[in-house]
């Protein structure tokens, strides 16, 4: 496939996911909503004292986002499951690595993103002290996408299922624990005054390999889930 | 018709062959031991009764599906072997929506088309879709058409996207009469061009050329 070829098909899919996703509504302002819900609640159940809360904000934020990630997940192949537009993906004589990647990042830039972009505003809202903000967010923007794209090989694997959901949590969570720990680590560290820059480039490493890996799991689950 | 590729290629060939096929589903044997041919320039319907395996069959030529034993060819090649060669001809309509209902006919057909390889061919593709009756519905939102019109975008892809073997699965499915004769004219035109058609439907063809009937839902309960 020429470099252009495989640009427009990257493009094609990008847009027609993010199209779909912005005239639905609900697949990228549910995970946001949830997310700012949930957070808001957290100073009403804690209790409004600055430190504590401050002290809890890092491991906050970012389970919160995990389970927003989360709640995300299962609607990533299940729409083109459910209209036969998946069969067209599989049944495309070009490969179908570049689609799954440009299905995955279409799905993070609704989700992943606004939450990232959101989230220092919730850190204000859970008295995180402005030292941890620029950690907060680009842990968030690291960890995010590392999570869409571990979402995705579950989605893959479970979108033939008829009730799949808490499969897909069972499958998912055990490989979010390692995202979540570099990933609120750095926020505390940052808060702490400490170096974080470890922290977020061990996300880095996740993210590259996620970002090259997964796409080939996800190929193999999707045939996998529609071959019945 | 200029969007078919190779069509010379095609007709020397053997197209599509199925040799002592076996499926079963749930400990039922949907067919076994089932061989026919398709050559270029050939129509062949699957019948049989709801239930019998047409559609598992379908999926398994357009290779969706691998729960079968026995042989598909391509061209005499094995279809595991060259599935991307396969591919490159093959267009498969099955009985899903096939369509994106949030996006415009336009937008669905870009993305189809996309996949396929070919880009910015808006032109080819308002020109399909005005084939399939949907002049003035290119922008709007599929959900808001009619089940037929939405069937209609689906198949307006047999006139944007370039292949030499057709397999649809109940085409004729929330089409009007007329609709259905437009169907069977185009079906008519691209198998005296050297296409190859294979489907399912519970619908009588009346089609000007002959054409072979495989008959599922027999071999059963041998």
């Amino acid at each position: 496939m020429s470099e252009s070829g495989l640009a427009h098909l990257v493009v094609a899919v990008l847009r027609r996911d993010v199209m779909a996703s912005l005239r639905r509504g609900s697949e990228w302002s549910n995970p946001l909503v949830f997310f700012v819900m949930v957070c808001a609640l957290f100073p009403l159940g804690i209790g409004p004292q600055p430190d504590r809360l401050a002290e809890l904000a890092p491991g906050i934020l970012w389970v919160v986002a995990l389970l927003a990630s989360l709640l995300a997940t299962d609607s990533l192949f299940r729409g083109d499951f459910d209209d036969a537009t998946l069969e067209q993906m599989l049944l495309s004589h070009q490969s179908l690595y570049p689609q799954v990647l440009a299905k995955t990042l279409a799905h993070w830039l609704m989700t992943g993103l606004p939450l990232s972009i959101l989230s220092p505003v919730l850190g204000v809202l859970l008295q995180l002290p402005a030292t941890g903000m620029l950690a907060l967010m680009v842990s968030l923007l690291l960890g995010t996408t590392v999570l869409s794209f571990i979402g995705a090989i579950g989605a893959a694997l479970t979108v033939g299922l008829r009730k799949g959901g808490l499969l897909l949590s069972l499958i998912v969570l055990p490989l979010y624990i390692p995202v979540l720990i570099f990933g609120s680590s750095a926020v505390k560290s940052a808060v702490a005054g400490g170096e974080y820059f470890p922290q977020l480039a061990m996300l880095g490493v996740f993210y590259l390999v996620a970002i090259a890996l997964s796409p080939l799991a996800i190929c193999g689950a999707l045939r996998i889930s529609v071959d019945q | 018709m200029s969007m078919r590729r190779q069509a010379g290629v095609v007709l020397a060939n053997t197209g599509l062959e199925v040799k002592q096929l076996y499926s079963d589903r749930d400990d039922r044997v949907l067919f076994a031991d089932l061989c026919f041919q398709l050559r270029a320039g050939e129509l062949v319907q699957i019948a049989g009764p709801n239930g019998s395996g047409k559609t598992s069959l379908l999926r398994i030529l357009a290779g969706l599906s691998s729960r079968y034993a026995g042989e598909v060819l391509w061209q005499g090649k094995s279809l595991l072997k060259h599935r991307h060669e396969y591919l490159q001809e093959l267009l498969y309509i099955g009985h899903g929506a096939g369509i994106k209902a949030v996006l415009s006919p336009l937008e669905n057909l870009r993305w189809s088309c996309a996949l396929r390889g070919l880009n910015n061919n808006d032109d080819q593709i308002l020109s399909a879709l005005a084939k399939v009756g949907l002049s003035g519905f290119e922008e709007q939102a599929c959900h808001s058409l009619s089940a037929g019109q939405q069937r209609r975008v689906n198949l307006a892809r047999l006139f944007c996207i370039p292949a030499s073997l057709w397999i649809l699965d109940e085409p004729f499915t929330a089409i009007d009469q007329r609709g259905v004769t437009e169907i069977e004219r185009w079906l008519s035109e691209f198998v005296s061009e050297g296409g190859a058609v294979l489907l399912t439907t519970h619908h009588r063809l009346s089609f000007a050329q002959d054409f072979k009937v495989v008959t599922l839902g027999e071999v059963a309960h041998v």
